[in-house]
């Protein structure tokens, strides 16, 4: 058994904010043409983490949230289905008995989500319950306030017994990235969220803004790609939050093939956390199928 | 996929008809399929080149005195693009005479504002002619579409609108002193950015009011002669741009003819030093922009996925060919390792391939014999005993292309470190200290441009303040702008082009 030594994260990894954002407006300007953009968007589709997450779910909604996931689009039965349905804890029953039988997966926030502030024993509780009720996947949320104070161990403990607690259920830690604000923390964060055990780091719950943005992303690919040279340890990403067009999802795509590589352009390792990026991903692969546009009325609105 | 999709959607009714609500995982297709970029390329269908082109003297096309005609070759595909008139010194002389007249008659005696309102044209009609302009820039260069889209059209545009707007305003330029213009100017420039290089020389020196015999590189004279069609179509007054093309006898031509007032050069110093000596005693003004071997100092403290991104730029921008290119990459030995593993990894993902491809990041090189010089330089390499490194990818059959090449092992005696390659080959070597990386970086007869990685700002102006350099850049490379002026030290030349200092080498000043 090998011992992993813990990096220093007092140790800030400099990171130039105008050389990422150099970068990213170089990546936006790869040209997606023809049969590479019908299977980029159909793989940004397989990619979905088809997301409701409002006071007002009521069963019904994730029933037709899950049927959405299973059949994006009634005409083109041959279309992947969405990768998971993301949903409170007290729905995960409702969406898990709605999904039997697909590949589509089921994940649940928890950990008092999205603000994160309650005490370890009711994030480890709430973690606990989302699982025992069927998530394969659970959404965490770090302690922003403990990260910014610097108390970056107990970010790392946190993280770790979260991830005890998930058991077998894949565990994804969203770092809230429009709260530590500059890229060095979002850097900072990715590396102790991977040291502690996630399988996935995210950027965003969405319920604050900015939520998902391309340096953000490209800073936590960076910090995944050196991840995985030093452990050799693959971990996924999921943007989540304000990618809403089939074009901007391409470019996530894109940030991911040319700094990850192939490998990570699965559902297994990069995800969407978005609701409406579905219907306009959709919209484009039957413009690019049959070369009209639909109106948006033709897709269901779930 | 598209065959199936009409079956289920009639015309009709193009929501088709409900499906059953059964599960369909099973049935969807897997995307197993590796996603690629399609080709991207640019179309060229509108572009109009001739098949022939004469000099453009007086504001038409003139037949060459001696009737010889040279070619110009895609370097990307080798095929022929068009016929070019050879320059001899009788079309030098008529060129200049014609200048001389153009410059007493009228262009010298519109005021200012009228100078600036047809170099405001000539900028905007660059503007309005970018995408062609773009296309043919990578057709006879080599560079990638998204470098000539991106950088050398907007530029040139933006030096002419930077100049015009210097037209009548050169009495606060030099405040308490008359500019006067010099008169003819004759400009040579070299192959790497043709319509770029063209605008550092003919703006300022149509803002300052002196006329132009110009002549393009003879592997790229194709934009500098659609530039003529825009004088043209501007209405500039004839006679006060002229564009003569041909080699390096044309440019001597030019040179050596006694009543040019100022030679504007950029090229290789070699050919820096042959105009140096020629002129000398002849009263005549000149700059010179020649060649370089830029350093790119990489501190421990660097942000280093960004200093990666930086060194790509410096020395992979328009494969290699720029006088300013970073291609001395001096690492602090705590990172070396580290740093060299990441641009390695990074240099796998640069899109080697059609210049005209949107998404080709390194085009061809710009001729056959800057090829077989660059090979020459990987020979050297190796047999100097330095390690080289190659990316792995696939090159296209036809054309002139090199993969992007690392050296290390390599120390500062090396001819690899001390001679200008001019390609994208990039030599390794590491330092401990500030001062040995200032010593190494300044220990060469170059002097033109460098760069600086480092998270801490007083240590840029602390190490910058000791490198010989026209220009350092700091934690980025090979940005330019119209304002900020650009020029070497030593062996990398004389005078300054760019900006206010960019108006000097144009005029004559006097006490008012």
């Amino acid at each position: 058994m090998s011992v992993q030594i813990q990096p220093d994260f007092s140790y800030t990894i400099p990171i130039d904010t105008v050389g990422v954002e150099e970068r990213v407006s170089r990546l936006n300007k790869r040209s997606i043409k023809k049969e590479s953009k019908l299977l980029a968007l159909k793989l940004a589709l397989s990619m979905i983490d088809h997301t409701t997450l409002e006071g007002k779910d009521s069963e019904g909604k994730i029933i037709q949230l899950c049927n959405k996931a299973r059949i994006p689009y009634a005409p083109l039965p041959d279309l992947p289905p969405l990768a998971a349905v993301c949903v409170y804890p007290t729905m995960v029953a409702t969406a898990k008995k709605a999904l039997l039988g697909t590949s589509i997966k089921t994940a649940s926030v928890a950990t008092a989500f999205p603000s994160g502030m309650a005490h370890l024993s009711i994030k480890l509780a709430d973690t606990k319950f989302a699982v025992e009720q069927g998530a394969d996947e659970i959404d965490m949320v770090i302690s922003r306030g403990e990260f910014l104070k610097g108390n970056y161990n107990f970010i790392y403990d946190e993280i770790a017994a979260v991830k005890e607690a998930c058991g077998r259920a894949h565990l994804k830690v969203i770092l809230e990235t429009g709260e530590l604000e500059t890229l060095e923390n979002v850097r900072k964060a990715s590396d102790i969220a991977m040291h502690a055990g996630a399988d996935f780091i995210k950027t965003s719950t969405g319920k604050v803004s900015p939520a998902a943005t391309q340096p953000v992303t490209l800073v936590m690919l960076e910090a995944i790609r050196d991840f995985y040279n030093e452990t050799g340890q693959m971990v996924g990403m999921k943007p989540a939050g304000g990618i809403r067009k089939a074009k901007e999802a391409l470019q996530y795509l894109v940030l991911v093939k040319e700094t990850l590589g192939d490998a990570w352009l699965t559902p297994d390792y990069f995800r969407f956390g978005a609701s409406s990026l579905t219907n306009d991903l959709l919209m484009q692969i039957v413009k690019q199928l049959t070369g009209v546009y639909q109106g948006i009325h033709y897709f269901s609105n779930d | 996929m598209a065959d199936k999709l009409k079956e289920t959607m009639p015309s009709n009714d193009v929501n088709g008809t409900p499906k059953p609500s059964s599960p369909n995982a099973d049935t969807a297709e897997q995307i197993t399929m590796l996603w690629e970029y399609s080709p991207a390329p640019e179309s060229s269908e509108h572009i109009s080149i001739s098949d022939k082109y004469h000099h453009f003297i007086g504001g038409e096309w003139v037949h060459p005195e001696k009737g010889r005609y040279m070619t110009t070759i895609n370097p990307a595909t080798e095929n022929k693009l068009a016929e070019f008139a050879e320059g001899t010194s009788e079309d030098v002389k008529r060129a200049v005479k014609v200048a001389r007249k153009a410059y007493e008659k009228s262009w010298s005696n519109l005021s200012g504002k009228e100078r600036g309102k047809y170099i405001f044209r000539l900028a905007r009609m660059i503007q309005e002619k970018a995408r062609e302009l773009a296309i043919i820039e990578s057709m006879d260069g080599g560079k990638p579409i998204r470098e000539s889209r991106d950088v050398d059209v907007p530029l040139a545009a933006a030096h002419f609108f930077y100049y015009a707007g210097w037209a009548d305003k050169l009495g606060y330029a030099f405040p308490g002193r008359k500019a006067d213009p010099l008169g003819v100017c004759g400009q040579i420039i070299p192959w790497n950015f043709p319509l770029l290089m063209l605008a550092w020389k003919i703006a300022p020196a149509l803002a300052t009011g002196n006329t132009v015999v110009l002549k393009p590189a003879e592997t790229t004279p194709l934009t500098a002669l659609k530039f003529a069609e825009i004088c043209m179509d501007a209405g500039l007054p004839d006679g006060v741009v002229n564009i003569v093309t041909g080699a390096g006898q044309t440019g001597a031509a030019i040179v050596n003819h006694p009543d040019v007032d100022k030679i504007a050069f950029t090229g290789s110093t070699e050919i820096g030093k042959i105009i140096q000596k020629s002129i000398a005693g002849t009263g005549k003004k000149f700059t010179l922009e020649l060649g370089g071997k830029g350093p790119l100092i990489i501190f421990e403290d660097a942000p280093i996925d960004q200093a990666v991104e930086g060194i790509i730029n410096a020395i992979f921008f328009n494969q290699g060919h720029v006088c300013c290119a970073g291609s001395r990459l001096l690492v602090q030995e705590g990172i070396s390792e580290k740093l060299i593993k990441k641009l390695k990894d990074r240099m796998e993902t640069l899109i080697i391939g059609d210049p005209l491809d949107k998404n080709t990041d390194i085009g061809a090189i710009n001729s056959r014999s800057q090829y077989e010089r660059i090979m020459k330089y990987l020979e050297t390499g190796k047999n100097e005993g330095a390690e080289m490194y190659q990316t792995s990818g696939s090159l296209p059959e036809n054309g002139y292309f090199c993969r992007p090449t690392l050296f290390t092992g390599v120390s500062q005696s090396n001819r690899i470190v001390q001679e200008e390659i001019f390609g994208p080959v990039l030599t390794i070597q590491t330092f401990r200290t500030p001062d040995e990386a200032i010593e190494k970086a300044n220990n060469t007869p170059y002097g033109l441009a460098s760069g600086i990685w480092t998270d801490k700002g007083s240590k840029i102006f602390k190490t910058g303040q000791k490198i010989r350099s026209g220009v350092m850049w700091a934690n980025t490379y090979n940005k330019f702008d119209p304002t900020a002026p650009f020029g070497g030290y030593k062996e990398s030349g004389l005078g300054r082009e760019g900006g206010l200092h960019g108006l000097y080498p144009y005029v004559n000043l006097t006490p008012v």
